[in-house]
């Protein structure tokens, strides 16, 4: 078939020389010849193929020989040019290379363990295949005499570029091809050809050129894209509770289950943050710091000894519990402990400020993408026209949840509709305003309420603390924890009351309703933090003022009672060899940080408690009592008032959000806290997701879970930023207790710094770190990040606007 | 994929899954496509057979699949999804379409439709918004104009296994 190794030759040519849409034309034509079965798709019709693809009708495209580099965003100039031949032979190869992957990922998601069907499907492929390959191969070798010879003949340097321009086009047309809106048939069998073509010429290109060197390459190139495709489906699969997630997605809607996602993201935080907790702090001192009862500060004293065991003490975490590597007061300021010679006081304070750092840019980076993601922001001026089109969840598989999305589909037409009608109509301004108004005074008053509750209950513990905590029965003892929880059961449901005066549109009032919960929890927590601090404070100061005395009084205690026991006489120096004491009986002084950390564990504990029995009770047992009484009950008990109840995301997420804020403010302290949560958040997922599905019915009114995820992620941003403020003010500003800690003895904490500086870094470091800390070289680099803020500020809002300018154009 | 595929078909062609057909019936027991009002259509879209059945083999089996994964690009699923609203099949989404799209997300039961004059506004709506050249149907690249722009196009046109 010489004139069409003619026009190949000259189409080879026509391809180089520039993807002109003439030229394209022009190429079209021989191809049509030589490979009939792609003919007719040219401009993209759905037309069927002939019964060429009859036999390449296969499974699964497994069909993987090689892999290139893709060119990813060649589908503009694709569709430039003259649709099929600029596909077909350009990037035939990449495309279906391309369109294979996606199939791959589409499988590995959605049949994970299908992976031995796949083996199947690859063998079938390869024997259709090869008879595919067998055709192709004839109908070229018909119409590429040239090409064949040239596999004979030495390959001159142009013909060389030119099949090297001609495989690339291939490799683009593979790349793109999972983007066009062909049929599967029409993208087998051009992806088929292309692939061969490459497959065929390839090896020919490295001829003359160290070909085996580039046989090599190619081949390892193949075997790394295998292998990197193989190891995403295996992340795929590996990925924990997607299948559970899944069915509630298509239960109850994709908000629901943003929920559940956001809960495994948390897990996977604080998997983390345990990590490093236990790593770095628990097990070294586990493993290489003095054993327990070595040290005053390690054993239980005398007196608790006898509680010691018992269960009422552990789940108080008083007793073994605190003096254990789960508290901040076990550890020892020892520099260095074990032969490996390991910091323990510098860890410790690197892991605290570290998971603080780790967990500021894991969530400053989510929030980036959601960012991307949400692309131009809130644009009302598609309103009908996007309701229409893309309300419609497709992962709803569950008839119940049809329904109920058609019901809020319909409502929202209806409301949109009487929306446009009503904002050209006035309404009766001054009532309504002064109904908002009043609904703000009652919502602030409660929160008032609420704060002041809080901490009058605070300052009761601490004197029951004083008396004596024998003396009062469980609910003094757990008042604190027992109040915040209930406060933050009821007064949503209050708020709800409230914003029902307000009449807002729904949406509004949901924010304003999110608002307000966030203020409480955040009220209560501050309030708690405040009460807390001050309980501190007041032991500082007590302890300020009588520190020095009160360290001497303490040691003197312990000499005069070492002295007793060398029958009176007080020991002129200390080398005199120390009678073996028991560290139970030493007299210790006051530690406040491990008081702190147990606090903390404990609110933990107790909100985890009341979680569960919340669900329990408010969800199960309702729904219990609605399924089995509505034979013998008056009215309709699933329609009217009990009915099931849904499953309140607002409420979930923003629990989630302040448990997590706890976290980050306790973990300096305890570090045990990480694993409590991580055992926490394990069980929860359980229990919820069996929850949802059993007791739970779908939402009325479904809202969408795009635009809420920045919100959410912003007010966890802003939580971290609360939380971390107390542990840093300690930090800073308030000595640690000279008695227990790993930081015992220092004016303040962060000297472990300068020690460690000092000690095991050459000299000229510390030099460089003291200049580097002078306030003169601080205060310009403060002012350059100021400007440098304000100036990306000022380009990112020219973009914005640029932005809009382009949109209405546009429009 | 295939698994699923295969349970859908009798035992006996179980083997020839290959080229063997699912008769539309069959498909639409997938628990995905059960509770879809746009089952029917789907089905149809994908469908390849020559004898009009609304049958899918494999491939189309596959085709819809890719379509509606998470890495297929909005245009793609646009694409279809303008094919899939067009009920009459003939290129442009006119009122009769567009009436019959309100429907289907409305449900089947008498309560729960708009009624005539509601229907009205909102198609009148829906034609202000999107209708460009003002020609009083919607085609192809005005529907890709505004589905492009809404946020939640990619992630609720979405159907996973």
């Amino acid at each position: 078939d010489g004139s069409d190794d003619h026009e190949e030759g000259s189409a080879v040519e026509n391809e180089e020389t520039g993807k002109g849409t003439d030229k394209g034309r022009k190429r079209a034509t021989p191809r049509t010849r030589r490979a009939h079965p792609r003919g007719r798709d040219r401009h993209g019709d759905e037309e069927d193929e002939d019964d060429e693809e009859g036999t390449r009708r296969a499974g699964h495209r497994r069909h993987r020989s090689r892999r290139r580099g893709r060119a990813a965003g060649n589908e503009a100039s694709d569709s430039d040019m003259e649709p099929a031949k600029a596909r077909k032979n350009q990037a035939n190869q990449k495309s279906k290379e391309d369109d294979g992957e996606e199939e791959d990922e589409k499988g590995g998601k959605s049949g994970k363990g299908k992976n031995e069907k796949k083996g199947d499907k690859k063998t079938d492929k390869k024997g259709k295949k090869e008879k595919a390959n067998k055709k192709k191969k004839d109908k070229k070798k018909s119409g590429s005499g040239s090409d064949s010879e040239s596999e004979e003949e030495p390959i001159t340097e142009e013909e060389l570029a030119k099949l090297k321009e001609e495989v690339e086009e291939k490799k683009k047309l593979i790349a793109t091809l999972r983007n066009k809106p062909w049929k599967m048939k029409k993208k087998l069998s051009v992806l088929k050809e292309a692939q061969l073509f490459v497959e065929k010429f390839e090896g020919a290109l490295g001829k003359g050129k160290g070909k085996k060197f580039y046989a090599y390459k190619v081949m390892m190139t193949k075997k790394w894209m295998k292998f990197q495709r193989d190891f995403e489906n295996f992340k795929t699969a590996c990925i924990p509770w997607e299948m559970k997630i899944k069915e509630i997605e298509s239960h109850f809607g994709s908000s629901v289950a943003s929920y559940f996602i956001f809960l495994r993201w948390m897990y996977g935080i604080n998997m983390i943050l345990f990590g490093l907790t236990f790593g770095l702090v628990m097990v070294p001192e586990a493993l290489m710091g003095k054993p327990y009862g070595s040290l005053p500060r390690k054993t239980v004293p005398r007196a608790e000894e006898a509680t010691a065991m018992n269960f009422a003490t552990l789940w108080d975490f008083s007793g073994f519990a605190q003096y254990s590597v789960l508290f901040y007061g076990y550890y020892n300021n020892q520099r260095t402990i074990g032969w490996l010679k390991f910091r323990m006081p510098l860890s410790y304070f690197l892991v605290g400020v570290g998971s603080i750092g780790y967990s500021f840019m894991i969530v400053t980076r989510t929030m980036a993408k959601n960012a991307n993601d949400d692309g131009g922001g809130d644009d009302t001026s598609f309103n009908f026209s996007w309701k229409m089109f893309t309300s419609w969840d497709y992962l709803i598989g569950n008839p119940e949840t049809a329904d109920n999305k058609f019901a809020s589909i319909t409502t929202s037409f209806k409301e949109a509709i009487v929306e446009e009608q009503e904002s050209r109509k006035e309404e009766n301004i001054h009532l309504t305003r002064f109904l908002r108004v009043l609904a703000n005074f009652l919502a602030l008053c409660t929160l008032a309420g609420s704060g002041y509750l809080i901490f009058f209950v605070v300052r009761r513990s601490q004197q029951f603390a004083l008396e004596g905590l024998e003396n009062y029965g469980w609910w003094e003892r757990n008042e604190v924890n027992t109040v915040m929880s209930l406060l933050g059961m009821f007064c949503p449901t209050l708020f709800d009351v409230i914003s029902s005066l307000e009449n807002y549109h729904p949406r509004i009032a949901l924010r304003w309703q999110l608002g307000r919960i966030f203020a409480l929890f955040l009220g209560n927590l501050y309030t708690f933090i405040i009460a807390l601090m001050d309980e501190i404070n007041l032991k500082a100061r007590y302890l300020f003022s009588f520190t020095l005395e009160e360290e001497k009084i303490v040691k003197y205690n312990m000499t005069i009672w070492e002295a007793s026991l060398y029958n009176g006489t007080i020991p002129e120096n200390s080398t005199a060899p120390p009678i073996q004491v028991d560290p139970a009986d030493v007299p210790r002084g006051p530690c406040w940080e491990t008081m702190v950390g147990q606090e903390f564990v404990r609110l933990t504990v107790s909100d985890m408690m009341t979680t569960y029995i919340t669900i329990l009770i408010g969800d199960f047992l309702r729904a219990v009592f609605v399924r089995f009484f509505n034979y013998c009950w008056c009215w309709d008990l699933e329609y009217g008032f009990p009915s099931y109840s849904e499953f309140d995301i607002s409420g979930n997420v923003l629990g989630l959000i302040f448990n997590q804020g706890m976290i980050w403010m306790g973990s300096f302290y305890a570090p045990c806290l990480p694993a409590i949560n991580v055992f926490r958040l394990h069980t929860s997922m359980y229990l919820q997701c069996w929850a949802v599905m059993c007791c739970n019915v779908p939402q009325e009114r479904v809202f969408k879970a795009s635009r809420s995820n920045n919100f959410y992620m912003a007010m966890l941003l802003f939580i971290l930023f609360l939380s971390t403020l107390p542990a840093v003010y300690t930090i800073v500003s308030i000595p640690p207790s000279f008695d227990c800690g790993p930081f015992s003895g220092k004016t303040r904490m962060f000297e472990v710094i300068s020690e460690t500086l000092e000690h095991d870094f050459p000299s000229w470091f510390g030099k460089v770190f003291g200049y580097a800390s002078n306030p003169g070289l601080i205060l310009p680099f403060i002012l350059l990040m100021v400007l440098s803020l304000y100036y990306l500020n000022a380009t990112s809002k020219s973009y914005k606007e640029a932005n809009l300018e382009l949109k209405k154009k546009l429009q | 994929a295939y698994k699923r595929f295969s349970e859908l078909l009798p035992k006996e062609e179980r083997e020839n899954a290959f080229s063997a057909r699912v008769p539309k019936s069959q498909i639409l027991t997938l628990p995905e496509l059960r509770a879809n009002p746009f089952q029917h259509r789907i089905c149809h879209v994908f469908s390849t057979s020559e004898s009009r059945d609304d049958s899918m083999s494999f491939e189309d089996f596959l085709d819809m699949l890719s379509v509606f994964s998470d890495s297929a690009t909005s245009d793609i699923k646009s694409h279809y999804a303008f094919r899939i609203f067009d009920f009459d099949e003939d290129g442009t989404l006119d009122r009769k379409d567009l009436e019959q799209l309100v429907n289907c997300l409305t449900g089947q039961g008498e309560e729960s439709g708009l009624s005539s004059a509601e229907m009205e506004q909102l198609i009148q709506n829906i034609l202000e918004e999107s209708d460009i050249d003002k020609d009083g149907t919607i085609n192809l690249s005005e529907f890709q104009h505004v589905v492009s722009r809404s946020p939640d196009f990619a992630s609720s046109f979405k159907i996973v296994l």
